[in-house]
């Protein structure tokens, strides 16, 4: 559903992303980073460090790093999960997109058309356009869910038979994939599908700010999205 | 006719009470069993009579066997081999030609549904089995009329228990482990992979299975979990280096000669189950990681597959290419990056022009 701007003021607000919303985002974008960080290393290490091995703990930090950032991701996870249901209607938008109303659909191809500059202007929404929704639905939420679970599969190796993340992950998990090289290979693969995804994210929430006569960036810190009119935008039924 | 008993067959074999107890105590700690079961051990093997053994060599090399036969203590190997009576296996039986292959039918009539199938190897699917003949007749009918009337199968190695080499891309004869083949009589079955499996281990589990008479626990793949549940990199002597960051970066540098860890000149150790970091080869006397070369990850499915065993990454294939995780995501980020600035720079123009016009 469209979120217009009313005609009689330059400007209008709706209030949006709830403060646990807002500190979710930034917390899981935090963890992101530093997971893809060391997770890149741990799959391509540094170079070697010199002198005894007990005078070091390099590799070991970095992994530890990564498991930090992987539980804060986990927990952050449950927790938007767990928001989706007590928040407010914005909160559960990327986790159950509309897929079965015909206009959700029409509408990510309104937005389709508009970023490849065929519609002179936007629509506007409270919340994502449809076309976030879908991609954070299927590139965030399922690819987040597949992280965790090769992830938390990988973790039961060394945790070892008995730990809860070996019962209920790696048990599974090594066994549906063949072995244990090929999860690291998927959850290798699961690093740069996130990459591509934090790439277009961050260009279209800034391309959006500029061009779309609504406020984007500041809206993840404030909650509050603001709107002004635009250029070329039609007179409102 | 009363079937003999291990310990009567050892004996008439030459070998010693002293070497014979040696044996359970060795196996009873070989299979993480206190010492009190060395006792049961050996009074299993005084009173049970002999397992009967068929030991089936389908696509293979034959490295199970040479395995098998090495085992490290100086007597096991006899012990062993007397431990089963290995009623047919080409490979080390006497008998050849008819002879031989009359010794199925002799044994499934006499033990039927009490022998148990050793199966080395893989029988290939493709041209009606054509690419493994045996006394005549594809190798996939013998193994099919031996499973239908056994007790229980162990799959030995890596070809039994997964396809190994004669099962890699593109797989033309389309070799295929015993778990999988069609039309197979369901019968528990054991996977002890690796290319080869460890002596020890292999000993290990025969000396169980005829102790308890069933198999010993197994995982979710099937494999003992005794020497199965822990992978090589868990209990690897250089693990302090991996921790450490420090790392072999090419054979001969320095950080090879220091002993560095194997992880960068692909160590499949992190990824890999299989009991050779504790109990070593030959006698325990060493194993590849000690030796200075990076595990393949042999008792692994598809390690054949997994591209070079000197890269850590595997390469995978698909659409035509073969590349590594980090080859086709960079290339895809790159792209998505690339399209983005593109889309940026027309987004620019665009907002440039909107701007003059509403200027003008
Ligand atoms: C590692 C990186 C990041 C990830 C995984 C990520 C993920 C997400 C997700 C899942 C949402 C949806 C929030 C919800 O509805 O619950 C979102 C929204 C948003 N993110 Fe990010 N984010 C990342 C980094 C960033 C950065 C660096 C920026 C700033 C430039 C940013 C700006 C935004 C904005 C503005 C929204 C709201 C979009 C809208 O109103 O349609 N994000 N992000
Ligand atoms: C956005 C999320 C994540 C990214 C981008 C990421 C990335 C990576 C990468 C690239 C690797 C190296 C794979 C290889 O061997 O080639 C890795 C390894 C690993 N990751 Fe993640 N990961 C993420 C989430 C998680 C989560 C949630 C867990 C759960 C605990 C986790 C646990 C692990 C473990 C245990 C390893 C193997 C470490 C080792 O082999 O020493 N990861 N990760
Ligand atoms: S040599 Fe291999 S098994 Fe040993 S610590 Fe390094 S990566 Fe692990
Ligand atoms: S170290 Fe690895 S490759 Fe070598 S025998 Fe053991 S499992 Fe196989």
């Amino acid at each position: 559903m469209a979120m217009h701007a009313p005609q009689q003021e330059m400007q209008s607000a709706v209030y949006v992303y709830e403060a646990p919303v807002r500190i979710w985002h930034w917390i899981n974008a935090l963890a992101i980073v530093v997971l893809c960080v060391t997770g890149y290393f741990i799959g391509s290490p540094p170079p070697s460090v010199g002198g005894e091995a007990s005078d070091h703990y390099l590799f070991g930090t970095i992994r530890f790093a990564h498991f930090v950032a992987a539980y804060a991701l986990i927990i952050g996870f449950l927790f938007r999960i767990y928001w989706a249901w007590a928040g407010n209607d914005h909160a559960r938008e990327i986790f159950l997109p509309p897929l079965a109303r015909g206009s959700f659909w029409r509408e990510i191809l309104h937005e389709i058309r508009w970023y490849a500059m065929i519609e002179k202007a936007p629509k506007r929404y409270a919340g994502h356009n449809p076309l976030a929704i879908i991609s954070m639905h299927i590139l965030f939420v399922w690819l987040a869910v597949f992280m965790i679970v090769t992830g938390l599969a990988l973790y039961g190796e060394g945790t070892g038979p008995g730990s809860w993340q070996h019962r209920f992950f790696s048990d599974w998990v090594i066994p549906l994939f063949g072995q244990s090289q090929t999860v690291h290979t998927w959850h290798h693969l699961g690093l740069w599908v996130i990459v591509c995804f934090v790439i277009v994210h961050i260009y279209a929430a800034v391309r959006e700010d500029i061009m779309s006569g609504q406020s984007i960036i500041s809206s993840m810190f404030s909650g509050w999205r603001t709107f002004r009119v635009v250029k070329g935008e039609r007179a409102e039924p | 006719m009363t079937v003999e008993t291990f310990y009567q067959v050892m004996r008439r074999q030459g070998i010693t009470r002293r070497s014979f107890t040696k044996f359970c105590s060795l196996t009873a700690a070989a299979l993480g069993l206190s010492p009190a079961h060395a006792q049961q051990i050996a009074t299993a093997m005084e009173t049970k009579p002999r397992l009967p053994v068929l030991w089936l060599h389908g696509l293979e090399c034959t490295c199970c066997s040479e395995s098998f036969i090495r085992s490290a203590h100086p007597l096991a190997k006899d012990v062993i081999l007397s431990m089963i009576s290995l009623d047919y296996d080409d490979t080390i039986m006497a008998a050849a030609g008819h002879q031989a292959e009359s010794i199925i039918d002799e044994t499934i009539a006499k033990y039927n549904g009490n022998y148990i199938l050793a199966c080395e190897g893989n029988p290939p699917l493709n041209q009606e089995g054509m690419s493994c003949i045996i006394g005549g007749r594809p190798y996939l009918e013998q193994l099919r009329k031996a499973a239908a009337n056994c007790k229980a199968i162990i799959s030995w190695g890596s070809c039994a228990s997964w396809g190994c080499v004669q099962a890699a891309r593109p797989n033309p004869t389309q070799a295929t482990p015993i778990h999988k083949v069609p039309g197979l009589a369901p019968k528990p079955i054991i996977k002890v992979p690796g290319c080869p499996p460890i002596a020890e281990v292999m000993t290990a589990v025969v000396a169980y299975i005829v102790t308890f008479e069933r198999f010993p626990e197994l995982d979710a793949q099937g494999r003992p979990k005794m020497f199965y549940s822990q992978r090589i990199h868990d209990k690897c002597y250089r693990r302090p280096h991996f921790d450490a960051g420090q790392f072999v970066e090419a054979f001969d540098d320095e950080g090879a000669r220091r002993g560095y860890c194997l992880y960068k000149v692909g160590c499949k150790g992190p990824t890999t189950y299989n009991a050779c970091s504790t109990v070593r080869w030959n006698g325990g006397l060493s194993f590849p990681i000690q030796a200075g070369h990076p595990c393949i990850g042999c008792s692994e499915d598809g390690f054949w597959d997994k591209g070079d065993f000197y890269n850590r990454l595997s390469r995978i294939h698909g659409f035509g290419i073969e590349a590594t995780a980090d080859e086709i995501g960079g290339t895809a980020a790159l792209a998505v990056g690339g399209l983005a600035a593109v889309h940026a720079g027309i987004s620019a123009v665009k907002r440039a022009r909107e701007k003059t016009g509403a200027d003008q």
